[in-house]
């Protein structure tokens, strides 16, 4: 249909005085409102033909070095642009993705296999075709492993770094003999009173707590005597921080002198010349993080950005500006001078000397712990 | 159409854009969360539908919620009541200021050119242990260790006083503002000191502006998250950390809903008191 002839039909229509002021209005009206509606479901039916592909992550250096080593060069690959977002923390993206409409968001950056879970639970999950995804041989089968225990038929997320939650310690208070001595347990020592910090997520709060009362933080048995370790370190801390630009600072400033801190963070500000000590506790808490493909979004497109993403060069850059060790199998992948030096590297590509947290329990007990945990942090 | 229909239509057709604006944005997502506050939410998964009262039972009789409600009631109060006492002067001294009036209200809304996020934020530089304080207290001899002064409700009402000052002080300024000067030098001709003139016709006739920016500093006082998040300890939470909690970290919007509601109704009440007394216009003029 041409409007412009049908504006101007109008229009003579209206000067000769056939059509009123009022009625030539509403045509107009009519025609704007035709036109506004028929847009974006236009849009939509183009949307077979992939466009573009959004992709959410932790910002910063990592964006970075996403964008110059896998989403320019995909672009250029595929004529498909990759929308860059950046999220503060996972709980807080969920709830974003849980609000929205389906393929608004489309690859995320998330953290714990209890975040596979999460996703899974709440329908969230796809099912990629790993033949689409040939970098997926040279990642570790640890990690992998581990997502394909919740979803046995599938995997809606390839695995990408991993690292660990370990105690962070300033030198110039605590020696490295005190840590190793006291291990978890220095963070309810009264003698650093005030001096103590720790990540406000009860799941942190909970795993070191079974630490502190030497538990299996699989399979803790005495809740009781974990949740007063946490009211234990409640009362003698000076602040939650909530994340790891607050875990730098209040380290960096000297706020405080311990807390458990996340191993990539500590290592860059190590880079920064600041003298603050890292140390595994046996049984300190591993992680990894996925690149998970969220439901309703084009997954052969997405198949094809993972491929990217986790092509040797895009880890191995992506893994040095965020210190943590990428999820390729160091036996199988030359990782390069730096990352065999940073936390939580293993050589062996086995993982065996990480725990990880049991999916099945943490997600189980996260109802009543989360919210005890709300509660206990005030007081209660 | 006769002309005294049109007349009737007219107030509601110049109305309705600001109308749909409200239901569209206000009362529809209200609706909403009233809707959700009776839904339960599933150990994992998707949350459950229907009609249940469990979320409203356990937010009014739950000691916790109380504590917690009573708590950030009393936070927001003893701000309200620093930030009167603040106030009243800066905005004495510039409502009776001659000639820089317009550089002083300037100096006045500065600060909102500036985050909130920021803002408070400022006060780790400024109190923390290597922060302006501490150092320039150790420099001149008058401390040998930094003084621990951040992480507590103190800091907490402290952060919320900067942020709710200037709305105190530009509502007892547009108060003052509209006080007729000529009634003071009546009261002091008539044998009353300047002291008596003030407490006894300019403190009285200024209350409606005191009123209005009290009730603005207590509300969004009472409504904030943030400067407990940053400026507080490991116990310092207001109600509204415990909706974003609810939400955000345990994937509750059930109870977050219930939450967000009573938070709503309480801060609700006092405004309804607020306008039985003293009315809302008051309010609008210190916006204007």
């Amino acid at each position: 249909m041409d409007n412009t002839k049908r504006y101007e039909r109008l229009l003579e229509r209206y000067r000769n005085g056939d059509l009123e002021r009022r009625s030539f209005l509403g045509l107009l009206g009519a025609a704007g409102l035709a036109y506004g509606v028929q847009t974006p479901f236009a849009r939509m039916a183009r949307a077979q033909d992939v466009t573009q592909v959004r992709f959410d992550g932790w910002g910063g250096v990592v964006s970075e070095a996403f964008r110059r080593h896998a989403f320019d060069p995909y672009t250029a690959a595929t004529g498909i642009d990759v929308v860059d977002g950046t999220f503060a923390g996972g709980d807080e993206y969920l709830a974003q993705v849980r609000s929205s409409r389906e393929g608004e968001y489309n690859i995320a950056h998330l953290s714990g296999v209890f975040d596979y879970a999460r996703y899974v639970n709440f329908g969230l999950d796809v099912e990629l075709n790993t033949d689409n995804i040939p970098n997926m041989e040279l990642v570790m089968d640890a990690l992998t492993a581990a997502y394909r225990r919740i979803t046995p038929d599938h995997l809606s997320a390839v695995p990408y770094n991993y690292g660990t939650t370990g105690l962070a310690y300033n030198r110039a208070h605590i020696s490295d003999e005190e840590i190793r001595e006291k291990g978890a347990a220095i963070l309810i020592d009264p003698a650093h009173e005030g001096r103590i910090g720790g990540w406000s997520d009860w799941r942190t709060r909970m795993w070191y707590a079974a630490l502190q009362t030497g538990q299996n933080p699989n399979d803790i048995e005495d809740m009781e005597a974990a949740w007063d370790a946490i009211r234990s370190h409640r009362d003698l801390a000076l602040k939650y921080w909530g994340s790891g630009a607050e875990l730098m600072s209040l380290l960096a400033e000297g706020e405080i002198h311990v807390t458990e801190g996340w191993s990539g963070r500590i290592a860059a500000l190590q880079e920064q010349g600041y003298d603050i000590g890292y140390y595994d506790p046996p049984n300190g808490f591993g992680w990894q993080e996925c690149l998970f493909v969220i439901k309703g979004s084009p997954v052969e497109a997405c198949e094809e950005l993972l491929n990217f993403m986790l092509a040797p060069e895009t880890s191995i850059a992506v893994a040095e500006g965020q210190n943590y060790p990428p999820a390729l199998d160091g036996t199988k992948v030359d990782l390069g001078e730096k990352i065999p030096t940073l936390p939580a590297y293993d050589p062996t590509g086995t993982l065996d000397a990480l725990t990880f947290a049991d999916p099945t329990y943490w997600n189980g007990n996260e109802a009543e712990w989360s919210e005890t945990f709300a509660r206990v942090q005030r007081g209660f | 159409m006769s002309v005294e229909a049109r007349e009737r239509r007219q107030p509601w057709i110049l109305l309705s854009p600001a109308l749909g604006a409200v239901t569209l944005l206000l009362l529809v997502p209200l609706a909403f969360i009233v809707v959700y506050s009776f839904w339960l939410r599933s150990a994992v998964g998707a949350d459950t539908p229907g009609f249940h009262l469990d979320n409203w039972q356990r937010a009014l009789t739950d000691p916790f919620f109380r504590y917690i409600l009573l708590n950030t009631l009393k936070i927001a109060a003893i701000t309200t009541v620093i930030c009167a006492l603040l106030g009243y002067p800066a905005a004495y001294f510039i409502a009776r200021s001659r000639g820089n009036k317009l550089i002083l209200l300037l100096l006045l809304m500065l600060p909102f050119w500036i985050s909130y996020i920021i803002r408070t934020m400022s006060w780790i530089n400024i109190l923390g242990s290597s922060g302006a304080l501490n150092t320039a207290l150790m420099s001149v001899g008058v401390i040998s260790e930094p003084i621990r002064m951040l992480y507590n409700e103190g800091t907490v009402i402290l952060g919320l006083v900067h942020f709710l000052l200037p709305f105190m002080v530009l509502n007892i300024y547009v108060s003052l503002e509209g006080i007729d000067t000529n009634l003071e030098d009546a009261a002091t001709s008539l044998g009353a000191t300047r002291w008596q003139a003030f407490l006894q016709v300019t403190l009285p006739l200024s209350l409606p502006g005191l009123a209005a920016g009290g009730l603005l500093c207590f509300v969004l006082g009472a409504g904030t998250y943030i400067t407990p998040l940053i400026l507080g300890g490991p116990r310092d939470a207001m109600f509204a950390n415990l909706v974003f909690e609810a939400i955000i970290t345990q994937l509750n919007w059930p109870m977050g809903s219930a939450l967000s509601l009573l938070l709503l109704m309480v801060l609700g009440v006092l405004v309804a008191i607020y306008n039985r007394y003293l009315g809302m216009s008051q309010l609008t003029k210190g916006l204007g």
